[in-house]
C-alpha cells in the first residue's frame, strides 16, 4: 500500500488544479456571455489589435 | 435630431475613464457584435467596448474628455443599431453576486464529492475484500480533511437560511438540510476516531453538491429574466426636452427629471413625469393612467400623469412630486396599504417543511428511544438515530419544488411571459377568479383605425403613407395600416391640423375635419376619434378607437372553460365596457371604477376565499395589482403596474396569460408529484434506516437516485406547453 503515498496526493492535487482552473476562468468572467464567445468564434476577421491589452 | 442628448446620469467615471452599459436592440448575430465593437472603437476617445451577447449589453469605456456620451449613442444609430443607456437595478446587481457566491460554492462542493467518493468506492470495495484497519482509518481521515473545510464553505447559503428561519421561530427547508449536513459530519468524525467501519462524509457533501446544483439553476433562470426585463424597461425609456437655465431646450432622459423642471411636451410625445401644466393647451389621452379611452383637455393649472399621450397642442408642465389630492397621491397610498395586507405567501416548499422537520425530527427521537428500549447500547442507538436523520436529509424535497420553478419559468420565458418573484407560479396555479382591467389589457394599448374594410386598398394605403409623415397619434395609429413603409415624399405638416402632399399631381391632405374641408363628416361616438383623408375629390373618414386584442374572444372563452371565473373591472365609462364585455362574453362586468374600488372588489372576492389574478397596465390598476393574489401586467403597462405584477407579458396577444395559467398549474401538479414521489422514497428508506441497516453506499445510491428521479419528472413541464418564439431581448 506504498503505492499509496504518493497516489492520493496526486489525485488530490489534480482535483485542486481543476478546482482552481474553474474559480479562475470565473473570476476573469468566463461565464458571462456564453452565446457571444459562440458567435465569437465565428467570427473571420483578425482581433482589432486593442483587444489585448486591457 | 438637432438637439443633443444629455446622458450624464448613465454615465460613470473613473479616474480618467468614464463608463457607461447599454441595452442594444436587434443585435442577432456574429456580425452585429463585430460590426458594434469594431464601429464604436474607430470612434475617437473609446478605450474599449464589449457586447455581452447573452444580455444584449454593451459596456463602453472611453475618455470623456475627447468624447460625448451622447456621441456612442449616434455612432450605434448610424451603424444601425438602437442603443438606449441604463441603469443597472440594485436588485439585478445584487442577483448577480448572490449567484456568483453559489457558483463558488458549487465548484467547491463538486471537487469534493468528487474525491470522497474516490476515496469511499476504495472504502467500500476494501470493507469486502481485504482493506486494513490502518488504510480505511487513512481513507476516512483523508475524507474529513477534505469534507470538512469543503462542507463549511459551500453549505453557507443553507446554514445562513436555516439560521435566519429559526431566530425568527420558524421552520424552512433548509433547517433540516442543515441539520442533517451537520449531524452527518460530526457522526462521521466521531465513527472515524473510533476506527468504526462507516463514514458518511460523501453523503453529506453529495447532499450539498445536489441542492446547490438546484438553486443555482434557480438564481440563473431568474437573473436571465430580470436581464430581460431590465433591457425592455431601458429600451423603453422616454426622453423628455426639459428648459434650461437659459430657457432653451435640451433632451434628457425621463430617469434624470427632478421636480420643479420645466418640460416641453410636443404633439404626439408621452408626459415623461407627473406634473402640472404651466402654458399651453391640449388634449391629452388618458388611458394609461385611468382607462378613460375619451381625450382630456387640459389647460394651464391642470394636473397630468406620466404616461399620458398628447394629443393635439404644445405644452409647457413643471414636473412635481405627488402632491395631495391627486390621482398619483391616492393610488401611492394605496399600494403602500395594499403592500402591507397582503399577507406573506407562505410558499409550498416551506409548507412541505412545517409538516416535515417536526415528523423527521419525531421518527429520530423514536428510533433512538426504541433501541434503547430494545436493549441496544447509546452508542449503537444514538448512530442509527442519526443515520434515520441523514436518510430522511430531504434532498429529493429540496429539489422538488425549485426544479419545477426553473423549468416552468423557462417555459413561460420561451412563450413571453417574463416573471418577477420565484413564487408567481405556484400562487398562478391557484387563481380561480380572473380580473382584466379593459384599456390596455383587453384592448391594444394603442388605437387603431376600425373601419378598414369600407376602403379602397389602394386610397387606404395612400392615407396610411401620408400619415407615416406625421407624429400626431391618430395619424400614427392609421399608418400602421401601411403595407409599404414608405413615407410620402414632400408633406407639409401644420401643426394641430394635418398634413398635406402632392399624390400624382394633385394634393391630399389628412388632417381634422375642417383641415381637409370636410365639415359635413358624420359626428362620430364620444369614444371614436377621426381623422380625413382627401385626394382628387375622394374623401374618406376614418374611424380610430382602442380595437380588442385579436385572441382576446378565445383567451377569455378558454380560461372559462379551464374553471376560473372571469371578470371585468374598468376605470373607463360604463357605456365604453359594455360592449367589450358582451364581445366577450363576459357578464360580470363594472365600469367607472376609481383604484379603491377596484382594491374594494378585490378585497370583497378575497374575504369569500378567492383567490384573485389581476392583469391590469394603468397606473389606477397598480394597487389592484399589489393587493390581488397574483398579478399580470403586458410590457406596453405604466412602469409602476409592471412593478407590482408579478409578471409580465410581451406581445399584441393575450395568449401568455392562458398559457401562464395552464403552464403553472401543470407545474403545480408536478410539484405536488414530485412531494409525493419525495415522500415514497422516505416510505421505503425510513423503515431501512430505523432498522440500523443503513450504509454510507445505500445512503449515497438513495440519495442520488431519488434526486435524479425528481429533477427528470420536473422536466416534463415542458412537455406539451407549445414553443413559441423567443422574446426579443
Amino acid at each position: 500500500m506504498n503505492v499509496l503515498v504518493y497516489l492520493v496526493p496526486m489525485a488530490l492535487l489534480l482535483g485542486l488544479t481543476g478546482l482552481a482552473a474553474f474559480l479562475w476562468s470565473l473570476k476573469t468572467k468566463q461565464y458571462e456571455d456564453l452565446e457571444g464567445a459562440a458567435w465569437r468564434a465565428l467570427n473571420d476577421a483578425p482581433p482589432p489589435p486593442d483587444t489585448d491589452k486591457k | 435630431m438637432a438637439e443633443t442628448l444629455d446622458l450624464s446620469v448613465f454615465v460613470k467615471r473613473t479616474g480618467e475613464l468614464a463608463h457607461m452599459d447599454l441595452a442594444v436592440e436587434g443585435v442577432g448575430c456574429a456580425g452585429c457584435i463585430r460590426k458594434i465593437e469594431t464601429g464604436l472603437k474607430q470612434l475617437p476617445g473609446v478605450v474599449d467596448a464589449r457586447l455581452n451577447f447573452t444580455n444584449r449589453r454593451l459596456a463602453v469605456d472611453w475618455r470623456p474628455a475627447e468624447l460625448e456620451a451622447s456621441a456612442v449613442v449616434d455612432a450605434l444609430e448610424r451603424i444601425g443599431y438602437h442603443a438606449h443607456p441604463f441603469e443597472p437595478q440594485r436588485a439585478e446587481s445584487d442577483e448577480a453576486v448572490t449567484a456568483r457566491a453559489l457558483l463558488k460554492a458549487l465548484a467547491v462542493a463538486g471537487f469534493a464529492a468528487m474525491n470522497i467518493m474516490l476515496l469511499s468506492v476504495s472504502v467500500w470495495s476494501g470493507n469486502v475484500s481485504d482493506m486494513t484497519q490502518e488504510t480505511r482509518d487513512f481513507f476516512h481521515w483523508l475524507s474529513a480533511l477534505i469534507a470538512l473545510p469543503a462542507a463549511t464553505y459551500a453549505g453557507q447559503p443553507f446554514f445562513h437560511s436555516a439560521w435566519r428561519a429559526l431566530r425568527t421561530r420558524a421552520l424552512n427547508m433548509d433547517v433540516p438540510i442543515s441539520l442533517g449536513v451537520l449531524l452527518a459530519l460530526g457522526m462521521s468524525l466521531y465513527e472515524t476516531a473510533t476506527h468504526a467501519q462507516h463514514a458518511y462524509f460523501d453523503s453529506a457533501v453529495m447532499l450539498l453538491f445536489f441542492l446547490l446544483c438546484g438553486r443555482y439553476l434557480e438564481h440563473a433562470m431568474r437573473q436571465r429574466t430580470r436581464a430581460v426585463a431590465g433591457n425592455l424597461a431601458a429600451l423603453k425609456a422616454e426622453v423628455a426636452h426639459r428648459f434650461d437655465a437659459g430657457g432653451e431646450v435640451v433632451m434628457v432622459p425621463a430617469a434624470a427629471l427632478a421636480p420643479g423642471d420645466r418640460l416641453l411636451v410636443r404633439p404626439g410625445e408621452r408626459v415623461p413625469a407627473d406634473g402640472m401644466v404651466i402654458s399651453g393647451a391640449s388634449a391629452i389621452d388618458e388611458s394609461l393612467v385611468t382607462g378613460e379611452t375619451v381625450p382630456r383637455k387640459v389647460t394651464a393649472g391642470a394636473t397630468i400623469y406620466t404616461g399620458s399621450l398628447n394629443h393635439s397642442g404644445a405644452l409647457t408642465m413643471r414636473v412635481t412630486a405627488a402632491g395631495s389630492g391627486t390621482l398619483l397621491d391616492e393610488v401611492e397610498r394605496l399600494l403602500e396599504k395594499a403592500a402591507s395586507a397582503r399577507s406573506r405567501y407562505l410558499r409550498l416548499s416551506d409548507r412541505a417543511a412545517r409538516l416535515y422537520a417536526p415528523l423527521v425530527h419525531a421518527t429520530a427521537a423514536l428510533t433512538l428511544l426504541g433501541w434503547l428500549v430494545a436493549g441496544a447500547s447509546i452508542h449503537d442507538s444514538i448512530i442509527t438515530a442519526i443515520a434515520v436523520l441523514i436518510i430522511t436529509c430531504p434532498c429529493a424535497l429540496a429539489l422538488a419544488i425549485p426544479t419545477v420553478q426553473v423549468v416552468a419559468s423557462g417555459a413561460l420565458f420561451r412563450s413571453g411571459v417574463i416573471l418577477n418573484t420565484g413564487d408567481a407560479v405556484e400562487r398562478l396555479a391557484e387563481a380561480d377568479t380572473v380580473i382584466f382591467d379593459k384599456t390596455g389589457t383587453l384592448t391594444l394599448p394603442e388605437p387603431r383605425v376600425e373601419n378598414v374594410e369600407v376602403f379602397e386598398p389602394e386610397l387606404l394605403e395612400q392615407a396610411a403613407r401620408l400619415a407615416l409623415t406625421s407624429r400626431h397619434p391618430l395619424a400614427q395609429a392609421l399608418a400602421r395600416e401601411a403595407r409599404l413603409r414608405a413615407p410620402i415624399a414632400g408633406a407639409v405638416e401644420e401643426p394641430g391640423q394635418g398634413v398635406r402632399a402632392l399624390i400624382d399631381g394633385s394634393e391630399a391632405r389628412l388632417g381634422s375635419a375642417a383641415f381637409c374641408g370636410a365639415s359635413d363628416a358624420p359626428d362620430l361616438q364620444a369614444d371614436v376619434s377621426s381623422i380625413v383623408f382627401t385626394h382628387a375629390g375622394r374623401r374618406a373618414v376614418f374611424a380610430i378607437k382602442q380595437r380588442l386584442r385579436a385572441d382576446a374572444a378565445t383567451v377569455v372563452r378558454a380560461l372559462a372553460a379551464a374553471g376560473l371565473d372571469v371578470r371585468i373591472l374598468s376605470g373607463d365609462r360604463a357605456s365604453a365596457v359594455a360592449p367589450v364585455a358582451a364581445a366577450l362574453g363576459v357578464t360580470n362586468w363594472l365600469g367607472g371604477l376609481k383604484p379603491a374600488d377596484k382594491i374594494a372588489a378585490i378585497e370583497a372576492l378575497k374575504r369569500d376565499g378567492r383567490r384573485v389574478l389581476m392583469v391590469g397596465d394603468g397606473l389606477n390598476d397598480a394597487p389592484a395589482l399589489a393587493s390581488a393574489h397574483i398579478s399580470m401586467s403586458p410590457i406596453s403597462a405604466a412602469h409602476i403596474a409592471q412593478t407590482h405584477a408579478d409578471a409580465v407579458f410581451l406581445g399584441e396577444r393575450l395568449m401568455p396569460v392562458l398559457q401562464a395559467v395552464s403552464t403553472a398549474r401543470r407545474a403545480r401538479r408536478l410539484m405536488q408529484q414530485n412531494l409525493w414521489l419525495a415522500v415514497i422514497y422516505n416510505a421505503i428508506a425510513v423503515p431501512i434506516a430505523i432498522a440500523g441497516l443503513v450504509t454510507p453506499l445505500i445512503a449515497a445510491a438513495a440519495m442520488s437516485g431519488s434526486s435524479i428521479l425528481v429533477t427528470l419528472n420536473a422536466l416534463r413541464v415542458r412537455g406539451r406547453a407549445p414553443a413559441t418564439r423567443e422574446p426579443a431581448p
